[in-house]
């Protein structure tokens, strides 16, 4: 290759390069191409620590010091080790997690981004006394019945199969396929399935309620924004990171995917609820994945659900006869 | 200028040999960009296969619903209108039908597996472009990605099997393997093991209908390879896509209800 051709095919690809959209890859149709395998897992939490204060950015320092203690913190052996003498038979070691291995590239604290406390916002006063009732009512039931027990555990949802798709502490992997008329997201937690119209047709009628809500898409400008309502309320909805929550039958949540890069989608999901005294949004970047998504069959190879409520009726006649 | 009036007149050239070669059915089928028929759509069976492979008569259902899950009668979809069971096959289909009505993977709202989830009763959805696919079935939401790329082994055995595509002419293969083995065949107990090896084809029959069959072979339970044909039915509704059919709760009763406590309401 001369100087001189390798000048002129250098140019062109600066100059994309230097315009976001011009370098967004699109379907043939023209729309943003989104497709393909994509992960979400980071090593950020939904919610600031507490001892973080009002802290909203890392330096690349503190960064790097708060991976390096995350990372060694997460060691679930050492968990299982404390377990034994707790009695408690503790959760999956390590090999079993996919929280990545870096926090976001903006180096947040927080995958909160509004409020500016990075947390949840707090309840209203209506919402705080039906979460407190909703609360007595789980500790003096824990486990009557599956309901009384978390979407993961009865195998319904989890945190990033549904709007705000949050990440897990495991299996953050999405696969993403684009028609004409739809963008339609597959999690590989429990196999979920969002089916987004982007056609322009309206929502289901309000009294159809669904466990991962009705969302409607359109493009603005190369970014596909989302509108998810109908949702059917469920204390546990929000998956791992927020574990107990109120939604109600307003909850709302307008997301947007945005290509910033080859390897990169910036989603935001801005959640509005009445329950909360204002509303929240997250960010967080999905980066590409190059191996293939497995089937997470939940429900096929649920033990734990029964193990859990036999267990509680053998304490409950444990107690019963300890009375005696 | 000149260069788009030639890019149009070769992609006539092409059309027009491309309906020389396949007849006029091949210019009437949705396409995609790169040429290859588009099977994206909300697409459903009309057979009454889920209840039973074979040509069957009606029969009743538990006494207590009546007619409502009675089995309808219908002509079978296997080739032959035959299974071709080894012994130990034949014997696994007929305990499977002793125990229906509680071991029938469907009464538990467990995935389908393939090819059953292409002819239940529900419909099952299509996404479908130049560099992916995907088919949601309303069913237990269960899932395939199809692989349109270089063909991958299977990392793990699965309900709904390892999918790698490949194109025949208009035809799409499908070679499906890596199953668990748990997944029926129908309400009636037909059963492949864990060895079995699904070859599907897909081949548009119109606009809006798709010629479907599998090619079963799992030398553990058939004493030969042994295959179905049925037709895929585009549902052309306004606006028709998948909703939720999340089946698990409602199974909640029946598989822990001896673990529950029962509180007085």
């Amino acid at each position: 290759m001369t100087p001189r051709l390798l000048v002129l095919t250098v140019l062109p690809l600066a100059l994309a390069c230097s315009v976001a959209g011009a370098q967004t890859p699109r379907t043939p149709w023209g729309a943003p191409d989104l497709q393909g395998t994509w992960s979400n897992a980071t090593l950020t939490p939904l919610q600031r620590p507490a001892d973080l204060k009002d802290k909203e950015f890392f330096t690349a320092d503190e960064a790097k010091a708060y991976v390096k203690q995350r990372l060694s913190a997460q060691s679930g052996d050492e968990n299982i080790q404390q377990d034994k003498t707790t009695g408690n038979v503790g959760s999956y070691n390590d090999a079993w997690m996919d929280r990545g291995n870096d926090i976001v590239p903006t180096r947040r604290t927080s995958l909160i981004v509004e409020p500016k406390t990075g947390r949840v916002p707090a309840f209203t006063p209506d919402a705080q006394r039906q979460f407190e009732r909703d609360s007595a009512y789980a500790a003096a039931h824990p486990a009557d019945t599956p309901e009384d027990r978390y979407l993961t555990e009865r195998c319904i949802g989890f945190g990033g199969g549904h709007a705000p798709m949050l990440p897990e502490p495991y299996n953050n992997n999405y696969y993403v396929v684009q028609t004409p008329d739809y963008v339609t997201i597959m999690a590989e937690l429990n196999h979920e399935v969002r089916i987004i119209p982007v056609d322009g047709r309206t929502h289901l009628p309000s009294r159809v309620t669904q466990w991962v809500g009705d969302s409607r898409g359109h493009w603005e400008g190369d970014t596909l924004v989302v509108e998810t309502t109908n949702q059917k309320p469920n204390r546990h909805y929000y998956g791992v990171q927020m574990l107990d929550s109120v939604v109600s039958d307003k909850f709302k949540v307008v997301e947007r995917f945005t290509r910033t890069a080859r390897d990169q989608i910036r989603y935001t999901a801005t959640v509005s609820d009445p329950v909360f005294t204002t509303p929240w949004t997250v960010e967080i970047f999905m980066h590409p994945q190059t191996g293939q998504m497995v089937e997470y069959a939940c429900h096929e190879g649920n033990y734990g659900l029964r193990g859990l409520l036999s267990a509680t009726r053998e304490e409950e006649r444990k107690a019963t006869e300890s009375k005696r | 200028m000149m260069r788009l009036k030639f890019v149009l007149l070769t992609l006539g050239a092409l059309l027009a040999a491309n309906t020389h070669a396949q007849g006029s059915r091949a210019n009437d089928i949705p396409r995609l960009a790169n040429g290859k028929p588009n099977l994206s759509g909300v697409w459903q069976a009309f057979t009454t296969a889920n209840w039973n492979l074979l040509t069957h008569g009606a029969s009743a259902g538990p006494p207590e619903f009546g007619a409502l899950l009675a089995t309808p009668p219908g002509y079978g979809i296997v080739d032959g209108d035959e299974i071709p069971y080894l012994p130990a096959g034949a014997e696994q289909q007929r305990r499977n039908y002793a125990a229906r009505w509680k071991e029938d993977p469907e009464v538990k709202c467990y995935m389908p597996g393939v090819p059953r989830a292409n002819y239940m009763p529900y419909p099952l959805q299509i996404f479908h472009s130049d560099s992916g696919m995907l088919i949601a079935y309303q069913f237990a939401g269960a899932a395939r990605i199809v692989n349109l790329g270089r063909a991958q082994p299977s990392a793990i055995d699965s309900w709904m099997g390892v999918s790698n595509a490949r194109w025949d002419g208009d035809t799409l293969v499908v070679d499906v393997t890596g199953f668990t083995g748990q997944a029926w065949l129908d309400r009636a107990g037909n059963q492949a093991g864990p060895a079995l090896h699904v070859v599907e084809r897909y081949t548009f029959a119109g606009p809006d209908a798709i010629d479907y069959s599998a090619t079963l072979e799992d030398p553990q339970t058939f004493s030969r390879p042994w295959s179905m044909h049925f037709r895929l039915h585009r549902n052309s509704d306004n606006h028709a896509h998948l909703l939720e059919f999340k089946c698990v709760p409602f199974t909640e009763e029946l598989l822990y209800g001896d673990v529950y406590k029962r509180t007085k309401q």
